[in-house]
């Protein structure tokens, strides 16, 4: 699987920033190491109505979900087998009726399977009592977060928050400590006496997100966790949800419908059809060898160039050099963050161009050059893009550019970098890349910024 | 049409009988424990100063809704005292509160039970239909034979006549509780008990309250019924009004069992729009 290894490499070290440009474009190279798996289903089958084992046996025969109807049988997921692995985030898409949501709630059995194990560290939850079940998911699972929130109306949002601890019976004060700090961990930082009604919907998710984060344990499971959001507080939650996996590095499972979604959170996509789990690999797999016609066809609508704009695929700016700085300090900061060349901006992180580490070392070697200042004459232009500026577009600059790409802000501050290995992992197929990068010659209005 | 008659009428007295004599120990201790309660609520009542009674009731009142029906208390609960019936008005205090403290205490579980199991509500709905249809005056037979005449039957037969609309809006304020709050407190590991505790009761709690002031105002119609068995209190002076036909004094009364009705109404009511202010978005 060094595909999944690829993909999860990538997701650990999101602030490689600036970075070496040959180890970024071959990726492959990389070995990591195989995580150990912590969550796996089997033969796992959901079938709701009556007589649910002769529906299973249609479908074991070869019968489609709609013969199994016709036994007045249900199939909310038939013979699921995944293996999802510490510290992934794992995403189950499909539309809606394909069984994603059910396939989740078998995790903790709030669906209860009809057939198949469920393995949480090897321990097959199906078999468990009552008792040991609600252990499991205390100590096991960080609860789940709802599409439509699911959040206690008369609770204020720090104790909605604490309500995971509460139930672990956790000491009151322990349990307002963990919650503020999990609220402020969402942003949620001076809203902890609102009450919900009192809250705009995507801070009412930020509650159900924090609630689950408050618990603290390995895995968490999203259920169309940003559906219910408009579009630009929706692709902020990513974000955020993105550097927060970062930080906190649970195994995560997210059920979405969305495509986009899906390449923009998932290490690894499983796509689900009538039931059934038709593949599983990561975006790039899904998007280069999709399994069948119908996975083709999913994936076809998406021309991943022209929706993505660089605010999508920028990765935040590690480090930057001041002109003020002197030539060892800005040695100093590439070493420490393994950087072969660096941005130079001003107090106002406004860009003023990029010095690499060879121009850096010839100046520090110069016995006549500034010690104090860099020299302005060895900061090259930089290359800079706009937040706006679509993928498409930085296609053509990356591939004239030899550094990487600024992204910056209206007032020209820098906001992010784009380096090359998050345009290829960004794109949908390999094909799409020649076709756009003719047209992409012009850039953008705000984007030259010399 | 027949020679044959159903014997439905010696069915049912046989039955009661029956229970009568095997379960006489049962009934009495808990007539004696109804009485108990009853005794030590009217004693307290009447050991507190009338003026200062008034006031804990008034403030309540405030404390609970507003100035507006604070000052209707203040009024009606002055004019009742004037008027001569400030003891009546205290044994039919006593006697409601009564029930209504049987009612919850019953109520609150069985709507529990039957919005936890479909079988349960299935077999309380028709049972429930039966008590609220039955006419009141039909269980005074069974609450005297059972409990002799005075205030304990009067609680008996109020209590059945108004359990049902309380058991009725639990159930109902339980299930409709959104499925995504129930999954949430199952997916945390909830017990059965901190699900019901922390998350179904506090969200069916308009509901609930709906429910207790549904109840509150059938146990205040049935305060003239019971006094046909002998529970004094405002009721009393009603069937008096009846018996003399003295329209005056049947006026008197009635217009105090209103005043009782409005106050407790609105005061329900309003710990409603409370909680509901919270819950509902």
């Amino acid at each position: 699987m060094s595909s999944t290894a690829q993909a999860e490499s990538g997701r650990q070290c999101p602030t490689s920033v600036v970075p070496n440009v040959t180890t970024e474009s071959s990726p492959q190279s990389a070995p990591a190491p195989e995580r150990p798996v912590k969550l796996a289903t089997r033969n796992l089958s959901k079938v709701f109505g009556p007589r649910p084992e002769r529906a299973l046996e249609i479908l074991r025969q070869g019968g489609s979900k709609a013969d199994a109807q016709k036994v007045g049988a249900a199939v909310g997921v038939y013979d699921a087998n995944l293996q999802i692995r510490e510290g992934e985030t794992f995403v189950l898409m499909g539309l809606s009726g394909s069984g994603k949501s059910t396939l989740l709630r078998m995790f903790n059995r709030l669906h209860e399977p009809t057939a198949g194990q469920v393995l949480v560290d090897d321990l097959d939850i199906t078999r468990l009592s009552r008792r040991e079940l609600l252990e499991v998911r205390r100590e096991k699972f960080s609860g789940m977060v709802f599409q439509q929130f699911a959040i206690l109306p008369h609770r204020t949002v720090v104790d909605n928050v604490a309500y995971g601890l509460e139930v672990q019976g956790v000491n009151a004060a322990e349990r307002q400590r963990r919650a503020r700090e999990a609220t402020a961990l969402v942003g949620l930082e001076g809203w902890e006496e609102y009450y919900p009604s009192e809250l705009s919907g995507g801070m009412q998710q930020r509650v159900g997100l924090a609630r689950a984060l408050a618990v603290d344990a390995d895995i968490l499971l999203m259920d169309e966790a940003f559906s219910a959001l408009d579009p630009l507080i929706r692709r902020e939650m990513q974000d955020e949800l993105v550097e927060l996996q970062a930080r906190v590095n649970k195994t995560i499972v997210f059920v979405t419908h969305d495509l986009d979604e899906a390449l923009k959170l998932g290490d690894r996509i499983a796509i689900m059809k009538d039931a059934r789990v038709v593949q599983v690999g990561t975006a790039e797999e899904i998007l280069t060898h999709p399994a069948d016609d119908y996975v083709e066809a999913f994936v076809e609508g998406v021309d991943r160039a022209s929706v993505l704009t660089a605010s999508n695929i920028m990765q935040p700016v590690k480090e930057t050099a001041f002109l003020r700085d002197g030539p060892n300090t800005v040695r100093t900061k590439m070493r420490r963050h393994g950087l072969s060349g660096i941005i130079v901006t001003d107090s106002e992180r406004k860009v003023q161009g990029y010095i690499t580490s060879e121009a850096v070392r010839a100046q520090i070697e110069d016995q006549a050059a500034d010690r104090e200042r860099l020299d302005r004459a060895r900061v090259v232009p930089a290359t800079t893009v706009g937040l706006q500026t679509p993928l498409q577009d930085i296609i053509g600059i990356a591939s004239e550019a030899s550094v990487p790409i600024g992204v910056v802000d209206p007032a020209g501050r820098l906001r992010g970098v784009v380096v090359k290995g998050a345009i290829l992992a960004a794109l949908v197929r390999p094909g799409n890349t020649d076709q756009n990068a003719g047209a992409a010659g012009a850039v953008r209005g705000e984007a030259a910024n010399v | 049409m027949f020679d044959f008659r159903i014997p439905l009428r010696d069915w049912i007295e046989n039955a009661v009988r029956y229970l009568q004599v095997e379960l006489a120990t049962l009934f009495d201790g808990f007539a004696d424990a109804v009485s108990a309660v009853i005794g030590t609520l009217l004693n307290g009542f009447e050991a507190v100063p009338v003026l200062v009674l008034m006031a804990v009731i008034v403030l309540l009142v405030l404390w609970l809704t507003g100035w507006r029906l604070a000052l209707f208390a203040v009024l009606g609960l002055l004019l009742i005292e004037n008027i001569g019936l400030w003891s009546p008005f205290l044994s039919t205090l006593a006697l409601v509160v009564t029930a209504q403290i049987l009612i919850v205490i019953v109520g609150l579980p069985l709507g529990i039970l039957a919005a936890s199991s479909d079988t349960a509500e299935r077999i309380m709905r028709p049972v429930l239909d039966f008590m609220q249809t039955m006419p009141a005056f039909v269980y005074l037979i069974p609450a005297i034979m059972f409990f002799g005449v005075g205030m304990v039957p009067g609680v008996v037969a109020t209590f059945v006549f108004a359990l049902p609309p309380l058991v009725r809006l639990v159930n109902l304020g339980i299930r409709q509780v959104p499925g995504d709050l129930i999954e949430a407190a199952d997916a945390f590991g909830s017990t059965r008990w901190q699900k019901l505790i922390k998350v179904q009761f506090p969200v069916a709690m308009p509901t609930v309250l709906a429910g207790l002031n549904q109840s509150i105002m059938l146990n205040l119609s049935m305060v003239v019924i019971a006094s046909m068995i002998g529970a004094r209190g405002l009721g009393t002076e009603v069937l008096r009004g009846i018996q003399r036909i003295n329209v005056g004094q049947g006026f008197e009364a009635g217009l105090a069992v209103v005043i009782l009705a409005i106050i407790l109404d609105r005061m329900t009511a309003a710990m409603g729009r409370r909680t509901e202010k919270r819950v509902r978005k």
